[in-house]
């Protein structure tokens, strides 16, 4: 499609003077903040309702948690540092840090994808009940020969309970949103490399920009239920 | 450098000193996690506190809402309170307070 070229930094005609692109991605991360705290408000809701464990406490690993909150942090530094670049017009450092957003972004998802793992592996060690207790049926053989106690698997899927179900529903999204971002963030990498990045100079650095905003929304939906979920989640728990 | 109506942001020492404090916050929340049981009620308010500032750091200075056009801020604080609202109506609604 043939499109006139716009000179270098040209303000758009609008009744606002603000380039649309920028208002519509303001707007569409208001509708987002309204979507995500529906579903912190659902999981709040069913918080401590379900019948059968695990609950947050058995498997949520807050040290784990940390450092990729901290990679996640990190990634906007980069992010934001890659947007300064190609404001200045410098697209070879623009590169470097956009790279470097994506890299700490997979490193994020492959934190997530980790936990869901050991979250559906996850096992426990149970106190064996009193002999005369047990069902007839008694399943294995763990809690012969006077042992005290036994493991199991105890693993957190979306099925198992109300805390499966509302956690994984929330931090999927999540992964999800991220998981777009960093496709994003490797377009524009990919971009940079049209008429050397021509293309994403024009308008200081707009087309950066509405990506960069993207992601540090993500991040501070992250920062939400990092606290909700985890600290505050575990805690209470 | 300005691109027509953009505004000045911040320099790149800016969003380092931001992401440092961002970092040295983190690890105070994990430490907190791990302070003895009987500080929960304590924990609880400098868990929200810290993620206020947080969430609050990243918004003004990364996101440059305190730069930029106050539209911006209007639609995203509009939003925000919006789904505060939604998520206290439905604890208040569900008596699940925590």
């Amino acid at each position: 499609m043939e499109h006139t070229e716009a000179a270098p930094h040209a303000e758009h005609a609008t009744t606002t003077g603000i380039d649309h692109r920028k208002m519509l991605i303001w707007a569409f991360l208001g509708s987002e903040c309204m979507f995500f705290g529906s579903l912190i408000a659902t999981y709040l809701v069913y918080y401590g309702q379900s019948i059968s464990g695990p609950g947050p406490a058995d498997v949520l690993d807050i040290n784990t948690t940390t450092v990729s909150t901290f990679v996640l942090l990190m990634s906007s530094l980069m992010m934001v540092l890659s947007y300064s670049a190609i404001s200045k017009g410098d697209v070879k450092r623009f590169r470097v840090w956009i790279l470097c957003t994506a890299i700490l972004g997979s490193t994020f998802l492959g934190f997530q994808f980790f936990e869901f793992t050991e979250f559906a592996h996850h096992h426990q060690e149970f106190e064996c009940p009193p002999a005369l207790d047990r069902p007839a049926q008694y399943p294995d053989t763990a809690c012969m020969d006077g042992a005290t106690h036994y493991e199991a698997n105890y693993g957190l899927t979306p099925r198992t309970n109300l805390f499966g179900s509302t956690f994984f529903t929330l931090t999927g999204f999540h992964g999800a949103h991220v998981t777009v971002g960093v496709i994003w963030l490797l377009s524009l990498f990919g971009y940079s490399f049209r008429r050397r990045g021509e293309d994403l100079i024009r308008d200081g650095g707009l087309n950066v920009d509405l990506a960069a905003l993207y992601w540090h929304f993500v991040d501070i939906v992250w920062i939400v239920i990092f606290t909700v979920v985890y600290l505050i989640g575990v805690t209470v728990a | 450098m300005e691109h027509g109506r953009h505004p000045a942001h911040p320099t790149p020492m800016t969003y380092l000193k931001v992401a440092a404090i961002l970092a040295i916050v983190t690890f105070i929340e994990w430490a907190i996690f791990f302070a003895p049981e009987s500080m929960d009620s304590i924990k609880l308010t400098v868990f929200s506190v810290l993620s206020v500032m947080k969430f609050a750091l990243v918004v003004m200075f990364y996101m440059h809402l305190k730069f930029d056009e106050r539209l911006f801020s209007m639609f995203f604080v509009g939003g925000l309170t919006l789904a505060s609202g939604v998520i206290i109506a439905l604890l208040v609604l569900f008596q699940a307070l925590l």
